[in-house]
């Protein structure tokens, strides 16, 4: 079974920080990491290839940086890297991102399986997944928590819903994006670490993969922001003083004002 | 990089653009900014040189824009049942109906369709497409995509809506995708900018403590997802729409559906009067047990933010945030939450805020009615030791 794995770079921590008074934001040596729930699409491909036998692949459009990332992913069983990195990427929203993977994806030739995680922790959309499935031509499945059969051309899948949980089968090729309950994903092993440092990693430029100048990086990019801000306050606050018993005490009487507990007969007993 | 450049010219080396850059993109380099490719054309540097020294690219226009016109819903049912947030997209287009000045419609997949197409008349739709197929009664993403790109092709929308549900999220965006158009998700707030006939959407950016406003100037339709609950849902009246029957897709034999478990409702933070949320300032898991007796003596439930899921302190169920429940309990004790925006997303319809937590600068203090600074445990305990205990459990209120 021929897989491949999508990863994202992002931040390690999920916090901005401004500062009060310039309102510009604090910065802490933020470092970047694998997007946690690729790490679960990356074990679950690792999981299959074992199982089945194949190979697996890690695919990202990223700064060259994320080459780091790429060798991590390959010392936790992904087998090969390919990184699509040109300035002309840049500035990408989910609709050219989509595209652009999917450049990576026809360059890697005839696969079965393409494995994202269920969403990033930077953005939040969980639109990449769809999209890029929708531009290959392939069915999706997403939030998937569990793959009950793999077998040859076809897979049977656990998904949540909000409704409860449904069991879906598709033919393959199709791309599932994978809930955080789907495993628990290995630590890299020392073999693995320099194995990964030997292990094939090809970077790609948007000319290398026949990127439509028009559909990619910014160009392609049919979302902008045109403003970001911070909310602004509009509650009064009430700030409790003294020591903790003290302010507990205040509290404690806001609580059973706000639960109208306080004339509630059987709680002054 | 590419999208954004800066004119060498007009440019002063101030730096206002580098302090304002949350990617840490830009840089001075013999006294004018560069930009990296670490750059992700947020466009904060855009509003922050006060030169006009740094301009975005942009793309090629659509054409025939102008023929759009209208806005559509995607109506969401499972078992016959109209899911509310439905209802609540449907009341947001009657409001930016009123700027626009166009037609609502809304389209829903399966053999129920025309029982909701009332319901759906009611609440604002001006046409409502059916389609009465089998398989499109629990539709799965790839049908309900074709069935959506019908309605599109048909109605020709300018904005086309979605509940940011399990299969909202999922079916978006493929049709964006498949129309080459924009898809923001998971919108707070939706106006119109009524000198461009644009869709002003708003939503949690950068995972901090930011909002981003986001157009789609150049394409159409323009999309949003919506998560349940982050509008109000308005009274339905009696009036009259037309009801149109669009063919059913082509079946797919790619994918099918083998199964389908509807899980009981359990008594969860969704509904809950009262909710005792916990961040990672409770410090350990053990401490948890302190906000649980809190929420059993106020009838209450207990949330938790995303970092304390992450970790696998608290069940999903629990999670509080634009990537979990949306609540609007009567009182919210947040317990040693930071208040990260995706977080006040999730609990912005709390009618009173009590925030305790060591950090006085905390994003959460500023929606707070009641703030405690200090280590939210030993308040908890406090807490605990001058309520009385409660003679039954379950709320009053």
């Amino acid at each position: 079974m021929k897989i491949i794995v999508c990863i994202k770079q992002v931040p390690s921590t999920n916090e901005v920080k401004l500062d009060p008074e310039t309102k510009t934001i604090i910065r802490d040596g933020r470092q970047s990491v694998i997007n946690p729930f690729d790490t679960y699409a990356m074990e679950e491909a690792v999981r299959l290839k074992e199982k089945l036998g194949g190979t697996v692949c890690a695919l990202s459009m990223g700064i060259p940086a994320v080459e780091r990332l790429l060798r991590e992913a390959m010392s936790r069983g992904v087998d090969s890297a390919l990184l699509l990195s040109d300035r002309a990427f840049a500035g990408a929203d989910t609709l050219a991102t989509a595209y652009t993977l999917s450049l990576g994806v026809r360059h890697l030739g005839d696969f079965d399986l393409i494995l994202c995680g269920r969403m990033a922790i930077d953005g939040d959309t969980a639109q990449i997944g769809p999209e890029l499935a929708e531009d290959l031509g392939i069915p999706q499945v997403t939030n998937v928590t569990a793959i009950l059969e793999a077998r040859k051309g076809e897979l049977l899948c656990a998904k949540a819903t909000d409704q409860g949980t449904q069991q879906v089968r598709v033919k393959l090729p199709a791309l599932l994006t994978v809930a955080k309950d789907i495993n628990m994903p290995r630590m890299a092993s020392i073999r693995g670490v320099k194995q990964s440092l030997q292990a094939p990693l090809e970077v790609l430029s948007a000319a290398d993969v026949q990127a439509d100048p028009q559909r990619i990086g910014l160009k392609g990019s049919p979302t902008q922001v045109v403003r970001t801000f911070t909310p602004e306050k509009t509650v009064e606050c009430v700030w409790l003083e003294g020591d903790t018993a003290q302010q507990a005490g205040q509290l404690a009487k806001v609580l059973l004002e706000k639960t109208q507990r306080g004339e509630d007969a059987a709680w002054q007993a | 990089m590419a999208g954004m450049t800066v004119d060498k010219d007009k440019c002063v080396g101030c730096g206002l653009c580098a302090s304002t850059c949350p990617q840490n993109a830009i840089s001075l380099a013999g006294g004018k900014a560069a930009i990296s490719e670490e750059c992700v054309a947020c466009g904060l540097c855009l509003d922050a040189c006060r030169l006009g020294a740094i301009r975005r690219e942009s793309g090629q226009r659509q054409q025939g824009l102008e023929q759009y016109r209208g806005i559509l819903v995607f109506a969401e049912q499972h078992q016959g049942h109209l899911e509310d947030v439905t209802l609540e997209l449907l009341c947001k287009a009657k409001e930016l109906q009123r700027d626009l000045d166009c037609k609502i419609c809304a389209v829903v997949p399966g053999r129920q369709g025309s029982h909701l197409a009332q319901t759906l008349i009611g609440h604002g739709a001006d046409t409502v497409y059916v389609c009465p197929a089998e398989e499109l009664d629990e539709p799965l993403e790839q049908q309900a995509a074709d069935l959506v790109e019908q309605a599109i092709r048909r109605f020709q929308p300018e904005i086309v809506l979605f509940g940011a549900t399990e299969l909202g999220r999922s079916l978006a965006p493929r049709v964006a995708a498949r129309l080459h158009t924009g898809l923001t998700a998971d919108c707070t707030v939706l106006e119109i900018d009524r000198e461009k006939r644009l869709l002003q959407q708003t939503r949690p950016a950068f995972g901090g403590n930011l909002m981003a406003t986001i157009v789609c100037p150049d394409h159409r339709p323009q999309m949003a997802t919506v998560r349940p609950g982050v509008f109000a849902k308005g009274e339905p009246e009696a009036r009259q729409g037309e009801v149109e029957a669009l063919p059913a897709p082509a079946c797919q034999p790619a994918i099918q559906l083998v199964a389908n478990q509807i899980a009981q409702r359990s008594a969860g933070i969704a509904d809950a009067p009262v909710i005792v949320a916990v961040g990672k300032g409770i410090g350990s898991q053990k401490n948890i047990q302190y906000a649980q007796q809190l929420a059993d003596r106020l009838g209450g439930q207990v949330g938790a933010s995303r970092p304390l899921v992450d970790a696998g302190w608290a069940q999903y169920s629990m999670q509080v945030g634009q990537t979990g429940h949306t609540v609007a309990p009567k009182l919210y004790i947040a317990c040693g939450i930071s208040g990260a925006i995706q977080h006040l997303a999730g609990m912005a319809g709390a009618q009173t805020v009590v925030a305790i937590n060591t950090d006085p600068d905390a994003p959460i203090f500023r929606v707070a009615h009641y703030a405690v600074v200090g280590d939210c445990v030993e308040v908890l305990k406090q807490l605990l030791a001058q309520l009385p205990e409660a003679p039954v459990p379950g709320g009053n209120i």
